[in-house]
C-alpha cells in the first residue's frame, strides 16, 4: 500500500469512518461549496469615507505611512515626493500593472523606472494593491505577469497604491472579491496580505522594523 | 534531535540556576502577556472567534481523510506535487530526493517547527547539503548549534551580548571594530549576510500554518519576510506540513488567522500572510518553478479518535507557554524535545511515547492559565492529567509517588474520613507556618520546596470555606475562565 493510502486508511480507522460514507462526503462537499463566513467582526462594517479612515488608522497602527491623493494622476508626483523626503535616489522598480502604467510617470522628471522582477539592489518598489482590508489596515497584492512578487519583499521601501474603491471592510469581503476575480477554487500563484513593514522581535523581544522585507511601507490611497 | 525529556528535573534545576537564561526569560514574562491582552481587549468578538476556530478544526478533523483528498486534488491541479510521509524518516527522504533532483547544494529555510520535529537540518548536512535558517531567531540558534526554546521566538533564551559574540565569531569576514551593541545593528548584519544566501539557494523549504482544501493553497504567516524570500527566490519550493494543518475554505483560514496573531504576538494581523498555490505560472516574472508539499503524519493519525484528538487543533501560537509559570521559570530547553511548554507537555508523549517523555506531563502547576488563553480552547491541563494517568497505569513513576497517591486515593474514596483528616491537618500546617503564609522547607516535601515555596493553608479547609462562601452567595466559578489569566 502506498504511504498515501496507509495514512488515509489510518485516519479513517481512527475516526471509525467507512470509505464510501455518503453523509460525510456530502458534509464536506457542502462546506467547500458554500464556504460559510463564520464570525465577522463588526469593526469593519463601515461605508465610504469611514471605511477608508479605518483602513488608514489601522495601517498606521501597523507602522505603515499613508498619503492620500484625489486621483490616479497624482500618484507619480506623490511617489517622487516620498523619494525626495527620504533622500532616496530617483529610481523605482515596478511591474507592468495596467493601472500603474496608465499614470503620467513622464510628468516627474528624472525618475528612473525599472521593469520586471525585482533586483536585490532595488531601494524602492511600487505595487498596485488588488484590495485593502480596513479591519486590519492590510493591503492585498497578487502575483501575475504584471506583478512580480519580489517587489513586495526585496526593496527597502515598498510603496503600495490603493484605490479607496478597492478597500473592503473585512477579510471575508476580500475573499469574495478574489473568488469573483479568479473563479471559485482558483487562486493566483501568490496572494500576499501585507500589514505594515517587516519586523523582528527575536533579539530580547525588542521590536525592530526592517527585518528581511521592507523597512518602510508607504501607502498611497486614491480617493 | 536527541530526546532529553526524561531528564526534565535535572534540566529544570540547571535552568533555574542559569543567570543568563533567567535574565532572558524575563522578556517572556513581560512582553507577550500584555500585548496579547491589549489585542484581545480591542476585539469584542475574540471569544466568539475562538469558538468558531475550534468548531472549524473539530469539523475538519472529523472529516480529515476527505479534506486531505480534496486538498491534494486542488494542489495537484495547480501544478503542485503532493508527497505523503508516514514518518519523520520518510519525510526527510522525500525532501532529500527533491533536493538531489534539483542538484541542490544550499537550501534556505523559513521558520518551521515541523522541520525541527523531523530533524531535517542535521540530516541534510550529513548528506552534504547546507541548510541555512533565515528567520533571525532560527539563524542565531543555528550558529550556536542549538534548538529553538520557544515555538514562535526560537532565541528567546538568549541575551543580545550572546548574539553579538556569535556574530563576531561566525561573520569573521567583517571588520572586528564594528559596533554591534544595539539589537538594530545585529538585525542589519543578519539581513545583509542572509540576502546573498537566498539567491545562492537552489531549494527553499518552509512549513505551513494552514493548508486550504478549497483551493490547494498553503499559507505561511510571518513578520520578518524571510519565509517569503525563501519560497520566492530558489528554483524549487518545498512545503513540509503535518496533516492536521488542513482547513476547508479560505473563510475558515480567515477565522483562525484572527485569533492566531493576537494570541501569538498581540498583533491584529501578522505582517505577511502569504497564500501559495502551485509553481510559477506562464508569464510570471518570478516565483519557483517547482512547488512540492510533503504531508506528514508522524503520529497524528493515532491521536485522532483518542482523548488527545483535541491537541490536533493546535495552531502553534505559543500563548500557552507565554502564560505558563513553569515555562517562565525554566525556559523551553528543559522540556528536552522540540515542543516546549504546556502544548509540548501534551504533544511530546503523543508523538514520541510517554515512556520517552519522562516527567513532562508533570511539568505543570495545573493553574489553568494555558487553557484560559489557548485560542483553540484545547483543554491542556486535562490532557496532561490523562498522560499522568497513563504514566501511572504503566508504572512509569517513582515508588514514593505511587505510594503517596495510593494513600491519598484511600482517603479520597472515603470523603468523610478525608474531610476529617484534612480538618486536622490544615490547622496543623497553618500553625507550623506561623503566619508567614508559606513554607520554605517542609519535611517529606523537599521536591516541591527546593525551588519554590509551598503556600501554607489558611486555617480552614477548602470545603469548610466553600460552605461559608456559598452561603454568602459568592463563588469562584462566577469569575469565569479568563479570571484565571
Ligand atoms: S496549545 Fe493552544 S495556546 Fe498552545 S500553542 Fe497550541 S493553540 Fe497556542
Amino acid at each position: 500500500m502506498s504511504a498515501r493510502d496507509t495514512i488515509l486508511q489510518r485516519v479513517r480507522t481512527a475516526l471509525g469512518a467507512a470509505g464510501g460514507d455518503a453523509a460525510r462526503s456530502r458534509a464536506v462537499a457542502a462546506r467547500l461549496a458554500e464556504a460559510p463566513a463564520g464570525i465577522v467582526p463588526a469593526r469593519g462594517r463601515l461605508d465610504g469615507k469611514a471605511r477608508t479612515d479605518l483602513f488608514v488608522e489601522m495601517a498606521e497602527k501597523a507602522a505603515a505611512t499613508v498619503q492620500r491623493v484625489r486621483k490616479p494622476d497624482s500618484v507619480p508626483r506623490a511617489v517622487a515626493a516620498y523619494l525626495r523626503g527620504r533622500n532616496l535616489p530617483a529610481a523605482v522598480r515596478m511591474g507592468d500593472d495596467p493601472r500603474l502604467a496608465a499614470m503620467p510617470w513622464d510628468k516627474v522628471r528624472a525618475l528612473e523606472i525599472g521593469r520586471g522582477a525585482a533586483d536585490p539592489d532595488d531601494e524602492v518598489g511600487v505595487s498596485h494593491a488588488y484590495a485593502g482590508i480596513a479591519e486590519t489596515g492590510t493591503v492585498m497584492v497578487h502575483s501575475g505577469a504584471d506583478n512580480p512578487t519580489g517587489i513586495n519583499f526585496l526593496p527597502e521601501h515598498h510603496i503600495v497604491v490603493v484605490d479607496a474603491a478597492d478597500i473592503e471592510g473585512d477579510m471575508e469581503a476580500v475573499i469574495a472579491r478574489v473568488r469573483a476575480g479568479f473563479g471559485k477554487g482558483t487562486m493566483p500563484r501568490s496572494l500576499n496580505l501585507i500589514t505594515g513593514p517587516s519586523r523582528s522581535g527575536d533579539i530580547e523581544q525588542t521590536l525592530l522594523l526592517g527585518a528581511h522585507g521592507p523597512r518602510a511601507v508607504h501607502l498611497i490611497v486614491i480617493g | 534531535m536527541d530526546i532529553r525529556s526524561p531528564a526534565f528535573k535535572q534540566s529544570a534545576r540547571a535552568a533555574l540556576s542559569d543567570a543568563q537564561l533567567q535574565r532572558a526569560l524575563g522578556n517572556v514574562r513581560t512582553g507577550f502577556i500584555d500585548k496579547r491582552r491589549q489585542a484581545v481587549d480591542a476585539l469584542p468578538e475574540f471569544d466568539a472567534l475562538r469558538d468558531s476556530a475550534k468548531a472549524i478544526k473539530d469539523h475538519t478533523l472529523a472529516h480529515l481523510d476527505l479534506y486531505l483528498e480534496a486538498y491534494e486534488a486542488k494542489a495537484t491541479e495547480a501544478g503542485g506535487h503532493v508527497h505523503w510521509a508516514e514518518t519523520a524518516e520518510d519525510a526527510r527522504r522525500i525532501v532529500l530526493d527533491i533536493c538531489r533532483a534539483a542538484g541542490a547544494r544550499t537550501v534556505t529555510k523559513g521558520k518551521s517547527m515541523i522541520t525541527e520535529e523531523i530533524d531535517l537540518n542535521a540530516f541534510l548536512e550529513a548528506e552534504g547539503i547546507r541548510p541555512v535558517e533565515t528567520d533571525l531567531g532560527e539563524y542565531i540558534i543555528q550558529l550556536r548549534n542549538e534548538h529553538p526554546s520557544h515555538i514562535i521566538a526560537p532565541a528567546v533564551h538568549l541575551n543580545k551580548d550572546q548574539v553579538e559574540s556569535d556574530f563576531r565569531r561566525v561573520h569573521d569576514h567583517l571588520p572586528a571594530a564594528r559596533d554591534l551593541s544595539e539589537p538594530a545593528a545585529l538585525l542589519g548584519e543578519a539581513r545583509r549576510v542572509l540576502r546573498s544566501q537566498y539567491f545562492a539557494a537552489d531549494v527553499g523549504i518552509t512549513g505551513a500554518n494552514f493548508l486550504v482544501a478549497e483551493t490547494g493553497t498553503s499559507i505561511i504567516v510571518t513578520n520578518e519576510g524571510n519565509g517569503d524570500l525563501t519560497q520566492l527566490l530558489p528554483r524549487v519550493h518545498v512545503v513540509v506540513a503535518s496533516i492536521e494543518k488542513l482547513v476547508p475554505t479560505l473563510e475558515d483560514a480567515s477565522q483562525i488567522l484572527r485569533v492566531l496573531a493576537r494570541s501569538a504576538t498581540g498583533q491584529d494581523m501578522s505582517v505577511y500572510t502569504t497564500f501559495s498555490t502551485g509553481p510559477r505560472r506562464p508569464g510570471d516574472p518570478d516565483g519557483p518553478e517547482e512547488y512540492h508539499v510533503v504531508l506528514l503524519d508522524n503520529g497524528r493519525s493515532s491521536m485522532l479518535g483518542s482523548e488527545f484528538q483535541d491537541m490536533l487543533r493546535c495552531i502553534r501560537c505559543g500563548a500557552c507557554m507565554n502564560h505558563c509559570p513553569v515555562y517562565h521559570a525554566v525556559g523551553g530547553h528543559a522540556y528536552g524535545w522540540v515542543y516546549p511548554g504546556p502544548m509540548g507537555a501534551v504533544l511530546t508523549p503523543s508523538l514520541i511515547g510517554v515512556d520517552k517523555s519522562g516527567h513532562l506531563p508533570n511539568a505543570s502547576t495545573f493553574c489553568g492559565r494555558c487553557e484560559a488563553v489557548c485560542p483553540m480552547r484545547i483543554p491542556l491541563p486535562k490532557m496532561m492529567r490523562h498522560w499522568r494517568e497513563r504514566e501511572f497505569e504503566r508504572g512509569l513513576n517513582p515508588a514514593a509517588q505511587r505510594y503517596g497517591l495510593g494513600l491519598w486515593a484511600f482517603f479520597a474514596r472515603r470523603p468523610r474520613l478525608y474531610r476529617f483528616a484534612t480538618s486536622l491537618a490544615v490547622p496543623a500546617l497553618a500553625a507550623m507556618a506561623r503566619g508567614r503564609g508559606a513554607f520554605r522547607r517542609l519535611p517529606l516535601a523537599g521536591g516541591w520546596t527546593r525551588h519554590r515555596d509551598l503556600p501554607a493553608p489558611e486555617s480552614r479547609t477548602f470545603m469548610q470555606q466553600w460552605r461559608d462562601r456559598s452561603a454568602g452567595g459568592e463563588t469562584a466559578a462566577a469569575r469565569g475562565p479568563e479570571g484565571l489569566a
